[in-house]
């Protein structure tokens, strides 16, 4: 009887324990809601969009959609749009936190309330920073006056309704984040290494170029990747500031237009799946540039 | 030692970086014109009249009761704050198990799981917004306060996922080893000694959850429908369909919306480091 049971049980037990060896054992139901949460959520759904973007709702053949999002140019420049948009904000953004993020390593007085006052671009978020705009850059409003009163243009400048203003909104949005992520990349960085290099003899430019670039390129191009990501998907400044259906119809507009004000669900479905795709491909362009950078422990955190 | 380096300091600072005046002329540039960008909304949103002038006529706050009365605020205000809670409780009880066995534990497939939860935070939330909606449109639930608060999810879990897995892992597992080798039971090792130790890691993701939920546009927008609306998305259809209303009740909204905003952020960055709100990375994990 005895022996029936540890002969029934051994094989059990010896399955459980080598699961346990690999890490498998009941702790691993804790993951359970959150992955069961997500799959219904963001898997199920994005799997259901793909599939419905092979079913289109005019034309003929699984690729329809895609091929008219290709050959209809006020479709297909939305491509060209985004980017003119989202690569120079993203640039920008990333190349002006650099410095500055440099020069805010020493400590003063009011850092932490400079850095405070950083995050609330962030947090208002595009709408309202939209709103602002076109209020603040209006033709008769403080910045045009101000440059008038300057004597620096004759007239008042167009700046919303246009390029010019989702290009500032998704500065304004855009620099304060990623001068935080470039900050916390910067601050682990071990200041005895330039230190060190100072007592080499260098100077500021080579302890940056030769030290703390090459330590920092790495978080850079996360910083990059989170900051194009931020600005691609750049929909409400577009909608308010910009010009929704020429200069500015970035191909988020394009995308809700197709699914929430014609019900073209399929086509909806099949330009969110052509944004995700180009935005994956960038993404992936820069981490496989990461990857061939030096990441060590000397404090990058990328 | 302050006035040692102050003294030192003085000639090397003017002199030897004309770049540093330029990076400050361009950080004080930002920072005008983000006071404008503010500044205008608040005070138009105060002012009687306001044509070509520094600054308006007069002042009033009536737009406030106007805005009030007609954006139905305290509807929206009650679906926003509903819709936060329900969303940083939620995605607290699912996150915080989920990071505790991704701190804990290796196993197969674990990168699997892991860019499980990396694509929502990765991805734009229009690119996942739009098929979801489609999904929450044929399930008839686009619309309620159960499809706004789903679509939040998707992104907030994941981000409680993140904040949380290192600071699990920084908890040395040898003080749930002990508090078992006491006799601790699984409920009270949780209750007892993981709670309290987890505490303050739970609150800073729980505040960011819900900075973020109440400034998230995109998703409520897409589940949304006109009769739920948080405020951001309520502000976004009042500047959208700008002529309808006065210019000023909409400011009046803009404003009462950045006050909520900058309630939760003093509430927040009394909790967090400013840079939690941006991503995962935490100071610690550089320090060690």
């Amino acid at each position: 009887m005895a022996a029936t049971i540890a002969a029934r049980g051994a094989p059990k037990a010896s399955l459980k324990h080598r699961l346990a060896e690999r890490g498998v054992d009941r702790l691993l139901l804790l993951l359970v809601p959150g992955v069961l949460a997500l799959v219904l959520l963001f898997v199920y759904p994005f799997l259901y969009g793909l599939r419905l973007s092979f079913q289109p709702q005019q034309g003929s053949g699984v690729w329809a959609n895609y091929r008219t999002f290709f050959t209809d140019s006020y479709l297909r420049d939305t491509i060209w749009i985004t980017f003119k948009l989202a690569l120079p904000a993203a640039l920008v953004n990333v190349l002006a936190s650099v410095p500055i993020a440099y020069q805010m390593l020493r400590n003063f007085r009011g850092k932490r309330l400079l850095i405070a006052l950083l995050v609330v671009p962030i947090a208002l978020g595009t709408v309202l920073t939209a709103e602002g705009l076109l209020e603040y850059f209006g033709p008769t409003q403080w910045f045009n006056r101000t440059l008038h009163a300057l004597h620096l243009t004759s007239g008042p400048l167009q700046l919303v309704h246009n390029y010019t203003g989702v290009f500032a909104s998704l500065i304004i949005t855009g620099f304060p984040f990623a001068f935080l992520l470039t900050m916390s990349y910067l601050s682990g960085i071990d200041p005895a290494l330039g230190r060190a290099a100072a007592t080499m003899g260098a100077g500021w430019w080579q302890r940056f170029r030769h030290v703390t670039l090459p330590l920092l390129s790495p978080g850079l191009a996360i910083t990059f990747c989170l900051s194009f990501v931020l600005a691609f998907s750049v929909f409400p400044s577009a909608q308010l500031v910009g010009d929704p259906s020429g200069s500015t119809h970035v191909i988020s507009i394009a995308a809700y237009h197709a699914a929430l004000e014609q019900f073209d669900y399929s086509m909806g479905s099949a330009i969110a799946v052509i944004m995700a795709v180009l935005m994956l491909i960038v993404i992936g362009l820069v981490l496989a540039w990461r990857s061939r950078l030096y990441r060590g422990a000397t404090g990058g955190k990328g | 030692m302050t006035l040692a380096s102050a003294q030192a300091r003085p000639r090397r600072r003017i002199v030897a970086s004309p770049g540093r005046w330029l990076i400050w002329a361009l950080v004080a540039f930002f920072f005008v014109n983000l006071l404008g960008v503010i500044g205008t909304v608040v005070v138009n949103s105060l002012g009687r009249r306001w044509f070509s002038a520094w600054l308006p006529q007069g002042f009033t706050t009536h737009w406030y009761s106007d805005a009030w009365r007609e954006f139905h605020l305290s509807d929206v205000l009650r679906v926003t704050l509903e819709v936060a809670v329900a969303v940083v409780v939620i995605s607290v009880l699912i996150g915080v198990p989920a990071a505790y066995a991704m701190a804990r534990r290796d196993f197969p497939l674990k990168r699997l799981v892991l860019l499980l939860f990396l694509l929502p935070v990765l991805l734009p939330p229009i690119t996942y917004g739009i098929p979801m909606a489609t999904v929450l449109y044929k399930f008839q639930l686009a619309g309620t306060l159960f499809g706004i608060i789903a679509a939040n999810l998707v992104p907030t879990i994941p981000f409680v996922v993140l904040t949380m897995t290192p600071f699990i892992e920084q908890i040395d597992p040898r003080i749930e080893a002990a508090a078992r080798m006491c006799g601790a039971r699984t409920s009270s090792v949780m209750l007892r000694v993981l709670t309290p130790l987890l505490l303050p890691g739970v609150l800073a993701a729980g505040i960011l959850v819900l900075v973020r939920t109440v400034g998230m546009f995109e998703l409520t927008f897409l589940s949304s429908g006109d009769s739920t609306s948080t405020l951001v998305v309520a502000l976004y259809y009042s500047v959208f369909s700008a002529g309808i209303r006065a210019q000023q009740s909409v400011d009046a909204m803009a404003v009462i919306y950045t006050g909520f905003m900058l309630v939760l952020l003093v509430v927040a960055l009394r909790f967090i480091n400013p840079t939690q709100l941006v991503t995962r990375v935490q100071d610690e994990s550089a320090r060690t």
